[in-house]
């Protein structure tokens, strides 16, 4: 854990997820947490994450989040919460799918992390770990067609979304098998094929692109092709994101101009090292920087990827079928710093500890176990499966051919190189020579 | 999981106060500002839009600056569904310089959309729009206000190629009214083609005739990368040029040689060109005047060639004179002909201080007078 703040081992929660260099999976991931989710889908009334989740539990009780952040209100997401729970009547291989995609998500950061720290990765690096059910749990509530755009926080989204790990992973490294070329990097993940719009770095600066790619699926489906517009734009944000102006002024676009877009706000809690009460007016409860846009707007527990589904699928469909905006205030945790270099000075460990032990994989695994009869073996098989295609990501990765120099002047503009006398094009940097 | 409201009616799904049926079964129906989408079973209105132009019904018309981009815009938006225009009163208000007149009533609200002023919002859901693959073209109202899109334009349309491996482009025309010379006050007068010709992934244009303005503005629309398209505002209605009524276009990265000559090179762009024709006329002597109409990609061939013929070289631009576009002309001649020149490149240009309000505006600005002084100087030097 060099780089990190040192741990104290003996105080981990059994099944905590982090440790980077022995395995990143829950050793027993049965915990309370399987009976308070099958609470929430029987819909008795009381808390549905009370147990699980501790937020929600300050919330409820008198105990303060120290992130100065409650969590959804336990009584407005019973009221609201759908009589049977969605995601309950999907199919085996559907949930092991989300659960075999945050284990994937899990272990690829923990790679990340380890290729960052042996300086395998340059740049900047903001790992996912803690949010994983927000981009897998989301992604399922969409379609393919439909666009999704994102901030820098990414790579969740790109695999949730169905890039290949290994130009995910090669992108890192700056390799010609990343996703662009190596071009990218950390923060700029993009798929055309699965409709991924990037990765953006300037936090808030993607969401009038969201409203923009909103816009432009509206006017191709019913301008171009003159039929009914059903396809709708996920817009992700931090919560750091809120107090740009840029989003605000695509929030009033959205809600102006009627388009499908929801901006779902991953809301960890913290801008950098800034908590959100520290930052964010009205933070305990930012659904109402909606309203002021005539935005629908839900909160959602974000560290349960079942409730996430269950919670966005019936929004989207809303959204879909009404072509208007909406915001989500996602509630979640990231178990890592903002970045590699961050010291984590601004929350204390005890208040990991309460997030890590609602961890949304070790969630999933033990309703899977309770309600589906998933067995430990057959988690620890997924696992290690995991494990082994991460393992291949960075050998992967690592042997993709680094970018030659002529790399530097590709992809500028539509011309290649260009007729841009004097600029310093590659050959001259070789040769030496100007031939003007 | 919806978070009920607090008093008031309940946000409905669409949360449209009018309480529209948007959504349900009927016509297909977008709020975008006026009368919504129309069918597209419309018949085509006519064409030419004779009530847009005022212009002579010949295969050349007689048209302003205006008048020509209007027309490129017309004629893209019937060639192409796929181009729309976004900015504050562009619709039926026809922009804040009535570029955009007729456009609304022609192609309707939802190709020609008024936004709310917010730069940063116009461009950024731009660029949203032109990964998606559309070919928007939002209006900015004024150069000084392209501030607030600065971040849009260069973190996000400028690099967009680049860290994607060219899988998302940005084929997105910004046009701006720029420079000085209409009376208004800073913030409205302003030259910024060097701070965007300075971020690589932009292309920056500067038209200087109608004729120019039409060709270049249909080639900047059709280019696949962002183009930002500078509209010299003093000569919006100048002049009037013959403009050709057929499309054509005039390549972005390519100067204009306006007059050849012997003894001098002039170097300029925008409305500075036609100041500088008045001094060359003044001064009778055998210049050649390079109109670059690209500011970025840089022609630097075309400037190179004249100073080799003719080894002295006047550069006469609005911006103010240390790190413009000048600066970085005169770098590449002193690089390329050194040998060839007779006298030290020259640059007639603003002041290095804030545009002036209206009363200084034109002792700001270069005028034939500082230009012909110039001329002097080099020729004699």
């Amino acid at each position: 854990m060099q780089g990190q703040r040192p741990r104290d081992e003996g105080q981990r929660a059994k099944w905590t997820i982090t440790d980077l260099r022995t395995s990143l999976l829950p050793s027993r991931f049965m915990s309370s947490t399987a009976s308070a989710h099958s609470d929430s889908r029987s819909g008795g009334g009381a808390a549905p994450e009370a147990a699980g989740n501790p937020a929600a539990a300050s919330a409820n009780g008198a105990a303060a989040d120290p992130s100065g952040r409650p969590a959804a209100r336990a009584t407005e997401r019973t009221e609201a919460a759908p009589a049977a729970s969605l995601a309950a009547e999907l199919p085996d291989d559907v949930l092991l799918g989300w659960l075999r995609d945050m284990l994937l998500i899990r272990e690829f950061e923990v790679r990340t992390m380890q290729a960052y720290q042996e300086k395998k990765i340059g740049g900047f690096c903001h790992v996912y770990i803690g949010q994983e059910a927000v981009a897998v749990g989301c992604t399922a509530a969409i379609e393919r067609r439909d666009p999704m755009v994102t901030a820098y926080r990414d790579h969740g989204h790109a695999l949730a979304r169905g890039m290949d790990p290994r130009h995910c992973m090669a992108e890192m490294f700056g390799r010609i098998g990343g996703c662009a070329k190596g071009k990218g990097g950390s923060m700029h993940m993009f798929d055309k094929a699965n409709n991924l719009f990037g990765g953006h770095g300037i936090v808030g600066a993607q969401t009038p692109l969201g409203a923009g790619l909103a816009f432009a699926t509206k006017y191709e489906d019913e301008v171009i092709e003159g039929r009914r517009s059903d396809r709708v734009t996920l817009c992700f944000l931090g919560d750091g994101a809120l107090n740009q102006g840029a989003f605000h002024e695509a929030k009033n676009l959205a809600g102006l101009l009627d388009l499908p877009v929801i901006f779902v706000v991953e809301n960890n809690g913290y801008s950098m090292g800034t908590s959100i009460s520290r930052g964010t007016t009205m933070g305990h409860d930012i659904s109402v920087k909606a309203a002021g846009y005539g935005i629908e707007a839900a909160v959602i527990d974000g560290m349960d990827v079942m409730t996430v589904y269950d919670a966005m699928k019936p929004l989207v469909d809303r959204c879909r079928a009404t072509s208007r905006p909406a915001f989500v205030d996602m509630r979640t945790y990231r178990y890592k710093g903002h970045s590699m270099s961050d010291p984590r000075k601004y929350r204390t460990r005890a208040e990991e500890e309460q997030y890590e032990a609602s961890d949304p994989i070790g969630r999933l695994a033990a309703w899977l176990e309770s309600s589906r009869g998933f067995s430990k073996q057959r988690y620890d098989e997924l696992a290690r499966e995991v494990r082994q295609q991460v393992r291949d990501c960075v050998k992967w990765a690592e042997a993709s051919p680094e970018p030659p120099i002529e790399e530097l002047y590709t992809d500028v503009y539509v011309e290649r190189f260009g007729p841009y006398l004097g600029t310093s094009p590659p050959q001259m940097l070789r040769d030496g020579a100007d031939e003007a | 999981m919806t978070r009920p409201r607090a008093p008031g009616p309940p946000l409905s799904a669409t949360g449209d106060p009018s309480g529209s049926q948007r959504g349900a079964a009927g016509p297909i129906r977008i709020s975008l500002h006026a009368p919504g989408f129309p069918t597209t079973t419309e018949p085509d209105p006519p064409f030419p839009p004779t009530s847009i132009l005022n212009a002579p019904q010949d295969p050349v018309a007689n048209l302003t600056l205006v008048q020509a981009i209007n027309l490129a815009l017309v004629q893209e938006m019937e060639r192409d569904d796929r181009v729309i225009i976004l900015g504050e009163d562009v619709g039926p208000n026809g922009g804040v310089f009535r570029v955009t007149e007729g456009l609304h009533k022609r192609f309707g609200g939802h190709r020609v959309v008024d936004t709310p002023l917010a730069e940063s919002g116009i461009i950024g859901t731009s660029i949203g729009l032109a990964m998606a693959g559309l070919r928007p073209v939002p209006e900015i109202q004024f150069d000084g206000f392209l501030g607030p899109a600065y971040d849009q334009l260069c973190s996000h349309a400028a690099r967009m190629r680049t860290r994607t491996r060219s899988a998302f482009t940005v084929p997105l025309t910004v046009r701006v009214p720029v420079g000085g010379g209409i009376h208004a006050p800073e913030l409205h007068s302003d030259s910024p083609e060097a701070i965007y010709a300075h971020q690589p992934g932009l292309k920056v244009v500067m038209p200087a005739s109608p004729y120019d303005a039409k060709g270049l503005l249909i080639s900047a629309i059709r280019d696949p990368d962002p183009v930002l398209f500078f509209e010299p505002k003093r000569i919006y209605r100048a002049f009037r040029e013959e403009v050709p009524e057929d499309e054509y276009t005039i390549p972005i990265g390519k100067a204009r040689v306006v007059a050849e000559g012997e003894e001098m090179t002039m170097v300029s762009w925008g409305a500075s060109v036609v100041q500088c024709m008045q001094a060359i006329e003044k001064s009778g002597r055998s210049i050649e005047l390079i109109d670059l109409r690209t500011i970025w990609p840089l022609d630097t061939e075309t400037i190179l060639e004249s100073v080799r013929k003719t080894g002295r070289v006047v550069i006469v631009h609005e911006a103010p004179k240390s790190g413009g576009w000048g600066a970085e002309i005169a770098t590449r001649i002193t690089e390329h002909c050194f040998l060839h020149l007779e006298a030290p490149p020259q640059r007639v240009a603003g002041f290095d201080t804030i545009m002036p309000y209206y009363k200084l505006e034109m002792e700001y600005m270069p005028d034939a007078a500082r230009i012909a002084k110039a001329i002097d100087e080099t020729a004699a030097y």
